[in-house]
């Protein structure tokens, strides 16, 4: 655990002098647990949205060009990798903010610990959460990499589609953690990914445009943070910037973020109560 | 005069044991058994239907032309098979046979470690049966609504094809969560499963690729499931059906029999 | 009894000093007419050998203890018997069936309380008994039937339908033995049955398997307490290292390998002073049959130990404390396996 006694000066973690605000000494212990098994992690993260990239994107990509391409002919495969860019981002957040913020509440109760320390509830939240968002812009950077090697960028914005990425993960950790926090088993995550997270994956403009889904649907998906991010990402990589409909999209993807950031100090607070 | 009673050899009623057992667990978790119904109908919606206008059509094998949906539907049905019977021989009869110990108690009665395997094998093939019948069902009642994603009476044969797809990947996934030693190890499990569900002509013909690849392709065993249930729900079987049958019941036959040895390896030592 | 070659050294002695040499097997004995008959049994690992060449009979009714340390072979003898080990070599049969060709006939007569508790976690208390009387061909009827009246003789129908984690250690206990008897096994093997309960507990077990026996049911059990082996034992074997020691009823066993008495004299030593116990000794010699000098005091070994205690006196002994207690299992237990720690 990280340990308070010592100054400052003297401590040697992977942040050295810098950890010195409580929060980012909670970043610094994840990070000294990363440094074992980061590889395996890099691996599972960035290899299931690579092989998507390559069978949609390009598999699949061969017959949807054959029969005119995505909406105003664009090639599909331009089309799905920033969408796939900020899903991957989003299905990592919010993984890490369901079952490894359990465990650290649960099973090997690393917060409680956390509290006989100086720490309080609310740098346990904001030190997680920017973990979480720290291995956001690890796996963004990386899978923009991937995309840029495939040649499927259209315009030098596409490069904001990181950040967007990263906004649309904490967008989802933050609400996430807050839910964590109030939750004793890890029962609820399993209908949160099979009726949230994979439904989202799949309908929220992913793959096909949203005014495809029923009329009834189009609403549901504006609200969700992942279409404003799939759309923002989307119009950056492909050179084309609507100010105002941009402006949405990030109100909307900082609007979640904040509410969760909110929420979940208050559960988090609750929660860590004793 | 006590009344005949014929009952079937024990052979076949023991493995049935462990299906009671997985039941009464589910009982009160339903919920978990049943989201699983939805996640191949979101795909097929969301690929069939989304996807699919972005595609058009797709040429079948033999030259015949059909909408992305129709193409699409018979793959997703396939892998939903091998997923549901990775899921559940894979993590959930790892923590059962390292965590939960459950078969530590069951070998010191009648029962043997091959009603063992063969019982938690039914068990993921009934519990797959639920979904492939869910889906099953939708693509029926969208084909009555006149999208007609089933263009063949042989497609009732899709229902068996799919258990057989089953059947096949319970028996390997089985088998090879019998080798695993933490839970880490499942990650090149997956390493196997994704890309064989994104490349093996589920979403989109193997004629993309070279002729050389094409050969690898068709090796897989996802690919001729998909090529199974696809001939029948489309109606254009050839004699390569035959191979898929016997290429999947050797993969679950041949994993049911590493698992009994493996299972006397670690259990009874 | 024992290995073919050559008795191990601790039975030499005995021997030597009781002038009788009784050997662990009736010589009558079949496997027709013991319900487990072992003859040269042996089991090994690699180049491990767990179990070396053991002989022993349990007959029908009658309560038969493995006693010995930690990795003296016990639970591997005990898994051969219960089928789930296969026999290295040697002969076994349980109920005159070879657990080789007839593992599940075996099983299906037996009850099994194995020392890790084995339950079924996902389960409550009454299904695990429902399912595993299930895995035994009962109808569901009839197991429900069983498992009430189980529960009801190990004193858990409070708790039929809760979950099995809560429950305290004891209660476990109880129900997997509970759990063993929904067969209605004529054998009952059960390792190390106690270990880790608290007194209370203990006790209850110990009743419980009391009440069995009257009822016919024949105990196998290991443990590494005194106190159980002389409580629930008719008979007990004691093993060290892979081998049979020593062969007995309890007392048989504290006749043999103690007396019947044993003489506690505790001497004071001064600051600095030399170790002097050759010396004591030497001042006891004559007075019993066998001493044994420990740090902190020495243990004389005799028929009446007040009568030996009154002729130290008269040698002009004058030790600080003086205690006359009678020989036990733990005695016979020290003397066999030695007081030095086996880890």
């Amino acid at each position: 655990m990280v340990a308070p006694a010592s100054p400052p000066a003297a401590r040697r973690g992977p942040l050295g002098g810098l950890a010195s605000h409580p929060s980012l000494r909670v970043l610094e212990h994840d990070l000294l647990v990363f440094r074992r098994g980061w590889h395996s992690y890099m691996l599972s993260g960035l290899s299931q949205p690579f092989l998507y990239l390559i069978s949609m994107g390009i598999g699949l990509g061969l017959y949807v060009n054959r029969n005119g391409g995505a909406p105003d002919g664009v090639p599909y495969l331009n089309y799905v990798a920033p969408a796939l860019l900020v899903t991957q981002a989003m299905m990592a957040a919010s993984f890490e903010s369901a079952w490894p913020i359990m465990s650290k509440f649960v099973w090997e109760k690393t917060y409680l610990a956390a509290l006989n320390t100086p720490l309080g509830a609310t740098n346990l939240l904001v030190g997680d959460l920017m973990w979480i968002s720290f291995r956001a812009v690890l796996l963004s950077v990386l899978f923009f990499a991937a995309i840029l090697a495939l040649g499927a960028v259209s315009s030098p914005l596409a490069v904001l589609s990181i950040p967007v990425a990263v906004l649309t993960a904490m967008a989802f950790a933050a609400p996430i953690m807050a839910f964590t926090a109030t939750q004793k088993t890890d029962q609820p995550f399993n209908v949160l990914f099979r009726f949230g997270i994979t439904p989202l994956f799949l309908f929220s403009g992913t793959f096909f445009p949203i005014d495809r889904l029923p009329l009834f649907l189009q609403p549901l998906a504006w609200a969700t943070p992942l279409y404003h991010g799939v759309s923002l990402a989307r119009g950056l990589s492909l050179g084309r910037v609507e100010p105002l409909a941009d402006l949405v999209h990030l109100a909307v993807l900082g609007a979640f973020a904040a509410t969760g950031l909110v929420a979940g100090r208050i559960t988090f607070r609750r929660r860590l109560a004793l | 005069m006590a009344a005949l009673r014929i009952s079937p050899p024990l052979v076949l009623i023991r493995p049935t044991r462990m299906v009671e057992r997985n039941l009464l667990v589910y009982r009160r978790s339903f919920m978990v058994i049943f989201s699983g119904f939805f996640e191949p109908l979101f795909y097929l919606f969301s690929m069939g239907f989304g996807v699919g206008a972005l595609v058009g059509s797709v040429q079948l094998g033999d030259g015949t032309s059909v909408s992305y949906a129709v193409f699409v539907a018979p793959a997703l049905l396939a892998s939903s098979a091998m997923n549901g019977a990775i899921y559940e021989t894979s993590n959930n009869f790892f923590g059962k046979l390292k965590y939960a110990k459950i078969y530590d108690a069951v070998i010191a009665t009648p029962m043997s470690l091959a009603d063992v395997a063969r019982g938690e094998i039914l068990w993921a093939l009934l519990r797959g049966s639920l979904y492939v019948l869910g889906f099953l069902a939708v693509i029926g009642v969208l084909g009555i609504g006149g999208l007609g994603l089933i263009s063949s009476p042989m497609g009732l044969l899709a229902f068996p094809a799919a258990m057989v797809v089953g059947y096949g990947f319970a028996g390997a996934g089985m088998a090879a969560t019998t080798f695993v030693r933490k839970w880490q190890d499942f990650d090149f499990l997956q390493l196997a499963i994704m890309p064989m569900f994104l490349f093996s002509g589920t979403f989109y013909p193997i004629s993309a690729y070279p002729a050389a690849l094409q050969v690898v392709v068709e090796c897989t065993p996802l690919y001729r499931g998909v090529h199974l249930i696809r001939a029948l729900t489309t109606g254009t079987p050839d004699v390569w059906i035959a191979i898929d049958v016997l290429y999947l019941l050797a993969m679950g036959t041949i994993g049911l029999a590493i698992v009994s040895k493996r299972l006397s390896k670690l259990l009874l030592a | 009894m024992g290995p073919p070659s050559e008795p191990p050294a601790a039975l030499v002695r005995c021997t030597r000093a009781h002038g009788q040499y009784h050997p662990g097997v009736p010589a009558n004995a079949t496997p027709l007419d013991s319900l487990i008959y072992a003859r040269g049994l042996t089991k090994r690992f690699g180049s491990f050998t767990a179990v070396d060449g053991v002989d022993f009979d349990v007959a029908p009714g009658e309560a038969f203890g493995f006693l010995g340390p930690n990795g003296a072979g016990k639970t591997s003898t005990m898994r051969m018997i219960g089928t789930v080990s296969p026999v290295s070599a040697g002969t076994l049969t349980v109920f005159g069936l070879e657990p080789a060709h007839d593992g599940a006939r075996i099983r299906s007569r037996l009850g099994v309380v194995p020392q890790a508790d084995t339950l079924d976690r996902d389960l409550s208390v009454l299904e695990n008994l429902l399912i595993y009387g299930r895995y035994f061909d009962l109808s569901w009827g009839e197991a429900r039937r069983r498992a009430v009246e189980l529960l009801e003789f190990v004193q858990l129908t409070e708790r039929s339908n809760d979950q099995v984690e809560p429950l305290s250690g004891g209660m476990k206990r109880r129900l997997v033995i509970a759990r063993a008897l929904i067969n209605e096994p004529s054998l009952l093997l059960l390792d190390e049955p106690t270990t880790g309960l608290d007194p209370q507990a203990r006790h209850l077990v110990w009743d419980r398997l009391y009440r069995l026996k009257q009822r016919g049911v024949t105990l196998c059990l290991t443990t590494h307490y005194m106190d159980e082996a002389e409580q629930l034992c008719d008979r007990l074997v004691v093993m060290d290292k892979a081998r049979i020691v020593a062969e007995g009823s309890p007392r048989q066993l504290i006749e043999r390998y103690v007396t019947r008495e044993v003489l506690e004299l505790r001497f004071r030593r001064d600051e600095g002073e030399t170790d002097d116990s050759a010396h004591l000794v030497g001042q006891l010699e004559g007075l019993a049959e066998r001493f044994e000098q420990l740090p902190d005091r020495t243990l004389v070994y005799t028929s009446d130990g007040e009568a030996t205690a009154a002729a130290a006196f008269e040698r002009g002994l004058r030790p600080t404390g003086v205690l006359v207690r009678r020989g036990s299992l733990e005695d016979v237990f020290l003397r066999l396996t030695g007081r030095s720690l086996v880890e």
